[in-house]
C-alpha cells in the first residue's frame, strides 16, 4: 500500500506544497494590509479618534456664576445677589414620581397645575435628566423639605444663588432680570456661548446695558456619561468668573427717598452734579417690584402693571416726553439775550394776552403782570413777555440754543430705553410734518407749549448746565475707574480751594479748557439770578416752596405743560386745575439749582397731570434739595477718601 | 515497522510524546489564553464576573481538552473524521427543528452540560472530513467529476444549513475553509472559476433570501457614516474606540469606549477593539504577532507531518485560522462589513473556543505523531 502511494503522495505533496506557498503570500499581504490600517487609525489618525471618544464620553452643563452687583456711589448694593432655596427632582431615583407631587403638595402647597407641567416635562427628558420643581421655596417650606426628606427619594433640596433688589427706588433705573426669552437669544449675541438652561438676563435699565460684563463667564462641570447618556461621574469643574461689578453715581439713600415722595403721584425726579454730571438719583414713579421677574412674572401681576393708567413699567425720568412748560423760559430769555435780539432792559406790558394776526394768545394770568421786565418775567412766569421775546426771536436761533443746551438729544448712553425728544424748528416741520412753521407756534414754543418734547433728565442738564455758570458738562451714571476729573470740576476745585483768587472768564476757559454754551457769561447770570427770585423773593412762582435756612436755599423756575387748551369759557370761569378731569390736567414742572450761594446741584421734577409746578412739583423738589444738601458733605468727604486710595 | 499499523494505542511513551509537542504552539496558545482573560476582565468593567468567570473556566477545560486530543493518536482522529463531520451535521439538522433560538436566529443545540453552536464546530469539522476524504485520492482523479461532486456537497450541505440559521459569518467561514482545502488537494483553478460565475449567477437569488438586517450590514459597511446611530454604529464605535488607543493604549481597564458601553458587544465579536484601545498600536501588533505565530507554527507542523490528511489539515487548519483572524481583525477595523465571526480563543464563547481548541489539538497531534503513517 506504501509503495502504490509513494510518487503519489510526493507528488500530491509538491501540490499541496506550491498551493499552501501561494496562500502563504496571500496571508503575507493581508497581514500587511491589517498592519498598515491599525498604523493609520492608532498613528496617524490617533489624535481624531481621541476627541471623537472624549466627545463620546463627556457632557457639559453649564451652570452661570454670580451676576455682578450694581452699587450706588457709597457702595451700597442696589442690585445684589441673594441665596434662594429650589427644590430638583431626578426622575430616575423616584420610585414613584406621582405619589411624590402628591406628598410635594402637602409639603409646599404644589399646585395641580404645576403638577402637571412638571409630568409633561418629565417624559419629555431622560429620566436622568433632573427637573427644578420649585425655584424659589421661602425657608420654612424648604427646612420643612429637609424634614422629611426621607420620604422624598428623588429629590434634592438645592441652594442657588439670584438676584435680589433690596427696595423699588431705582427700579427704573436698574432695570430688571428675568428668564431668556426666544427674542433674546435672537438679538443678543452674547447669549449664544452663554446658553445657561433657566439663566436670568437683564431686560431694561443698566440690568440690561452691563447685561453681558454682569454675566460673567459661564463655570462648567464636565462629567463622564456612558453609551446611554447616564452620567458616570465629574470629571472636572470650572466656577467659571463672576461677573463685573459696577458702581453709579446714585445715592441710594436719595433715591429711597425720592421715591418715598413721589409715591402718590405719577412722575419723576433726577438730581445731577452740576459741575461733574454725576446722577444722585433718578427716580420714577409709580415704581414696580423688580424682584417680581425674576422667578417669572404671575400673568394677572404683568397685566395689572401693563394696564396701569400711570405707566409704572415706563421710566418717565427718561423714557418720559413732555413740553417743557415755562421751564424753557430760562432758554428763551438766554437766547434771546445772547443773539442781542432783546436787551435785558426791555418792558413789555402784560394785559394777560396779546393778539396777534388775529389769533389772541393768553398769559396764565387772566388780569395781566403788567409792565415787567425779564427778571420779573422769569420770577413770575409771564407768558404774553416771552410771546413777544420768542416772536423777536424766532424759533430757529432758540431751537439751537435749546439743543446747545442738551435739549433734543439723549443724555446717557446706558439706556436702550432713553429717548431724544424734540427740538422744533422750522426745518424740523417740514420734515417731519410736511408743513410750514406759523409765528403762532413760535410764541407756543417761546412758553414750552407745542412741539417741544423734552425728559425730565434732559430739564434737569438743562438746568445744571446754567447752574454752573453755562458750561457743557457730561452726564453719567455709571462710575468707571477710568474716568478722569473733569475740566469744570477741576475748576471748581481750584476756586474753592483759592477763594480770593479772582480769574476772568476768558482765562478761566482757557485755562481749564472748559465748553462754554454761552457768549457772555452775564446773560447766564441774569437767569441764574431771575430763577432766584423766582423762589426767593414775594410773588416768584415758587416763593411758597423756598428754604429759609441759607444752607439748602434753592433758585427755581416752575413749569406746567399744557394737555388741553381751556376754552374761553373755561377761561372766563377761572376754572382750577384740580376741578378738571385728571387726564386733562397739566404736568407740573419744577427745575431748581441748589445751594443759591455756592450751587452744587441741579434738580427736575415732574408731576404727571399735577395741575401746576408751584404746587405740585415745587414743594417735592423742595424736599428732595434738602436731602441732597444734607448728604452732600459725605459725599465729597466720600469721594476724597476714594481719591486718596487711589 | 515497529508497531501495528492497525493499533490506534500509542506507539510512543509519554516522555517521548511530551518531547514531540511543540512547545511554541503550546507557550502562544497559553498565552493567548492568558490575555483573553485578562481581556475578557476588562470586558466585563474589571470585574470577575458570570463572562469572565466563565471564559476562564472554559478556557482551563478546553486546554486540558486540547492536551488529551494532542496526545491521542493522529490516526485515531483520521478514521472518527468521516464520523465527526457527520455527527456534527446531524446536530446541525437537529438545530434547524428543535436549536434555542435567540435573537432572530436558531444557532444553538442544548446538550444539556453545555449550549452548543454545531456550525462553530462544522468550521473544523469541514476541513477534517476534506483531509480525509483527499488523503485516499490520487491526483489525477482530483478534478473528475464524480470526485467533486462528494466534497461540494459536503461543503454546500453545512453551508446552506449554517445559513439559513442565519449565520452568514460563520456559513462563509465554513465556505472558505472548505473551498482552502479543496484547492490544496489539487482541484484547478478553471473548476473554481466555473463555480464562482455560476454563484455570481445564482447570488441575486441568495440574497433575496438574505434577511433584512443582513442586507443593511452590507450596505453599512459600504457606507457606514450614512447611519451613524444605526447599523454603522458598530463600525465607527470600532474605530474611535481602536484609533483613540493610539501608540501605547489607554491602559488595562481604562478603555472609555469599552467601559462606557460605547462598544458594541466587546465581549465576543469586539474583543480586539476593547484589547486594542486598551493596549494602543504596540500591544495590537504584539497580538497580530502572536496570532502569526501561531499559524506559523501550525504550517510548520504540516510541513513536518508526513501524511497526506495530517498536511492537508493543518494546512487547511492553518488557512481556516488565519481566515477567522483576518475577517474579525478586518471586520472591527472596518475593512470588512460587520459578519459575526470571533476571534479565535479571545472572543467569549464556548462553542467557538471548543472548536478552535479541538482544531489546534489535532494539530498537536500531527506533531506528535508527525512520524506514524496513518493508513
Amino acid at each position: 500500500m506504501l509503495s502504490f502511494n509513494s510518487s503519489n503522495i510526493a507528488s500530491k505533496t509538491r501540490t499541496i506544497g506550491r498551493r499552501m506557498f501561494l496562500l502563504n503570500s496571500i496571508k503575507a499581504v493581508v497581514l500587511l494590509g491589517i498592519f498598515g490600517r491599525l498604523a493609520s487609525l492608532q498613528i496617524n489618525e490617533s489624535s481624531k479618534y481621541r476627541s471623537l471618544a472624549d466627545k463620546n464620553r463627556f457632557r457639559e452643563t453649564k451652570f452661570a456664576p454670580p451676576r455682578g452687583i450694581i452699587e450706588d456711589y457709597f457702595g451700597e448694593e442696589i442690585a445684589s445677589n441673594t441665596r434662594i432655596y429650589q427644590l430638583h427632582v431626578t426622575p430616575e431615583n423616584t420610585p414613584d414620581i406621582n405619589k411624590l407631587l402628591v406628598r410635594l403638595k402637602s409639603l409646599i402647597g404644589l399646585s395641580d397645575r404645576r403638577a402637571t407641567q412638571i409630568r409633561k416635562k418629565i417624559k419629555k427628558q431622560k429620566k436622568w435628566e433632573t427637573i427644578i420643581i420649585s425655584e424659589n421655596l421661602t425657608w420654612s417650606e424648604f427646612s420643612r423639605l429637609n424634614l422629611f426628606l426621607h420620604e422624598l427619594e428623588g429629590a434634592h433640596p438645592v441652594v442657588s444663588v439670584a438676584r435680589i433688589y433690596k427696595n423699588n427706588a431705582s427700579a427704573h433705573a436698574i432695570g430688571y432680570v428675568s428668564e431668556v426669552s426666544a427674542r433674546d437669544i435672537r438679538n443678543k449675541k452674547y447669549l449664544k456661548d452663554i446658553n445657561i438652561a433657566g439663566i436670568a438676563i437683564g431686560k431694561t435699565g443698566l440690568e440690561s446695558t452691563l447685561d453681558e460684563k454682569m454675566l460673567g463667564s459661564p463655570g462648567f462641570l464636565r462629567y463622564e456619561v456612558n453609551a446611554y447618556g447616564k452620567k458616570i461621574k465629574q470629571v472636572s469643574i470650572d466656577n467659571g468668573l463672576k461677573g463685573e461689578t459696577f458702581r453709579t453715581t446714585l445715592d441710594n439713600e436719595v433715591q429711597i427717598f425720592s421715591a418715598k415722595l413721589l409715591e402718590n403721584v405719577s412722575g419723576a425726579a433726577c438730581v445731577m452734579d452740576i459741575y461733574n454730571g454725576d446722577i444722585i438719583s433718578m427716580v420714577s414713579s409709580p415704581a414696580f417690584d423688580p424682584n417680581s421677574f425674576i422667578h417669572g412674572i404671575k400673568q394677572k401681576e404683568w397685566n395689572n402693571l401693563l394696564n396701569n393708567r400711570d405707566k409704572p413699567m415706563i421710566n418717565k425720568a427718561i423714557s418720559g416726553l413732555y413740553p417743557p412748560g415755562s421751564t424753557i423760559k430760562t432758554l428763551t430769555a438766554l437766547s434771546a439775550l445772547e443773539n442781542d435780539v432783546v436787551s435785558p432792559k426791555l418792558l413789555v406790558e402784560c394785559k394777560g394776552y396779546i393778539d396777534l394776526h388775529g389769533e389772541r394768545f393768553h398769559c396764565w394770568k387772566k388780569k395781566g403782570h403788567g409792565v415787567v421786565g425779564m427778571r420779573t418775567a422769569l420770577k413770575k412766569s409771564c407768558d404774553v413777555y416771552f410771546y413777544e421775546v420768542a416772536r423777536k426771536l424766532g424759533i430757529d436761533r432758540l431751537a439751537v440754543t435749546a439743543e446747545k443746551f442738551g435739549l433734543g438729544k439723549k443724555v446717557l448712553q446706558d439706556y436702550s430705553e432713553e429717548k431724544a425728544g424734540t427740538v422744533p424748528n422750522t426745518k424740523w416741520k417740514i420734515k417731519e410734518i410736511g408743513k410750514n412753521w406759523y409765528i403762532g407756534e413760535t410764541l407756543h414754543s417761546g412758553i414750552g407749549q407745542g412741539y417741544f418734547l423734552t425728559t425730565p433728565l434732559q430739564l434737569n442738564l438743562m438746568t445744571a448746565q446754567i447752574a454752573n455758570g453755562g458750561y457743557k458738562i457730561k452726564p453719567r451714571i455709571l462710575i468707571n475707574k477710568k474716568d478722569k476729573v473733569g475740566n469744570l470740576q477741576k475748576y471748581q476745585n481750584h476756586k474753592n480751594s483759592t477763594p480770593g483768587n479772582i480769574m476772568s472768564t476768558a482765562d478761566q476757559i482757557f485755562n481749564f479748557d472748559l465748553q462754554p454754551l454761552f457768549r457772555n457769561q452775564e446773560n447766564i447770570n441774569l437767569v441764574k439770578e431771575a430763577m432766584f427770585a423766582a423762589t426767593n423773593e414775594v410773588g416768584g412762582t415758587s416763593y411758597r416752596s423756598r428754604h429759609n435756612d441759607k444752607r439748602f436755599m434753592f433758585a427755581g423756575k416752575t413749569g406746567s405743560s399744557q394737555i388741553k387748551r381751556f376754552t374761553e369759557a373755561q377761561r372766563e370761569a377761572e376754572v382750577k386745575q384740580e376741578n378738571i378731569a385728571y387726564l386733562e390736567r397739566d404736568h407740573a414742572w419744577f427745575v431748581a439749582f441748589a445751594p443759591v450761594s455756592n450751587p452744587k446741584y441741579a434738580i427736575s421734577v415732574l408731576v404727571e397731570h399735577g395741575g401746576s409746578g408751584s404746587k405740585a412739583a415745587a414743594p417735592i423738589a423742595k424736599k428732595i434739595i434738602k436731602k441732597v444738601l444734607e448728604r452732600d458733605q459725605n459725599r465729597s468727604s466720600y469721594s476724597n477718601q476714594l481719591n486718596e486710595n487711589t | 515497522m515497529l508497531y501495528s499499523r492497525h493499533s490506534l494505542h500509542s506507539p510512543f511513551s509519554i516522555k517521548e510524546k511530551l518531547y514531540n509537542l511543540d512547545f511554541i504552539l503550546l507557550f502562544s496558545i497559553l498565552l493567548l489564553g492568558v490575555i483573553s482573560i485578562f481581556a475578557q476582565f476588562s470586558s466585563s468593567g474589571g470585574s470577575f464576573d458570570y463572562y469572565s468567570k466563565s471564559h476562564a473556566l472554559r478556557f482551563g477545560v478546553f486546554f486540558i481538552l486540547f492536551l488529551s486530543i494532542s496526545f491521542t493518536s493522529i490516526r485515531f482522529w483520521h478514521i472518527s473524521s468521516y464520523a465527526v463531520f457527520f455527527i456534527l451535521l446531524s446536530l446541525l439538522i437537529l438545530v434547524k427543528f428543535y436549536g434555542i433560538q435567540s435573537q432572530g436566529s436558531r444557532r444553538w443545540v442544548n446538550l444539556f452540560v453545555i449550549n452548543l453552536q454545531p456550525s462553530e464546530l462544522m468550521k473544523i469539522g469541514i476541513i477534517l472530513f476534506l483531509s480525509n476524504y483527499y488523503h485516499k485520492i490520487s491526483e489525477q482523479d482530483v478534478n473528475k467529476v464524480k470526485f467533486l461532486l462528494f466534497p461540494l456537497l459536503a461543503i454546500l450541505a453545512p453551508f446552506i444549513l449554517v445559513l439559513s440559521q442565519p449565520d452568514l459569518g460563520t456559513a462563509i467561514l465554513i465556505l472558505l475553509s472548505g473551498i482552502v482545502v479543496t484547492w490544496l488537494a489539487g482541484v484547478r483553478w478553471k473548476i473554481f472559476a466555473y463555480l464562482s460565475i455560476l454563484a455570481l449567477i445564482t447570488a441575486p437569488i441568495a440574497i433575496s433570501f438574505l434577511k433584512p438586517y443582513q442586507k443593511s450590514r452590507i450596505l453599512t459597511f459600504l457606507n457606514p457614516d450614512s447611519d451613524p446611530l444605526g447599523a454603522g454604529y458598530q463600525i465607527i464605535q470600532s474605530k474611535i474606540a481602536i484609533g483613540s488607543g493610539g501608540l501605547f493604549g489607554k491602559g488595562f481597564l481604562n478603555g472609555s469606549q469599552a467601559y462606557l458601553n460605547f462598544l458594541p458587544e466587546k465581549h465576543t465579536d469586539f474583543i480586539f477593539t476593547l484589547y486594542s484601545e486598551e493596549f494602543g498600536f504596540i500591544g495590537s501588533i504584539s497580538m497580530v504577532f502572536l496570532y502569526f505565530l501561531i499559524t506559523y507554527r501550525i504550517i510548520k507542523i504540516g510541513n513536518e507531518t508526513r501524511s497526506i490528511f495530517g498536511k492537508l489539515y493543518c494546512y487547511g487548519f492553518a488557512n481556516a485560522f488565519f481566515i477567522y483572524v483576518a475577517v474579525n481583525m478586518s471586520m472591527v477595523l472596518g475593512l470588512l462589513p460587520i459578519v459575526g465571526a470571533p476571534l479565535p480563543i479571545l472572543s467569549y464563547g464556548g462553542s467557538s473556543m471548543l472548536a478552535i481548541m479541538f482544531g489546534l489539538g489535532i494539530v498537536m497531534s500531527c506533531n506528535v505523531y508527525r512520524n506514524a503513517p496513518v493508513g
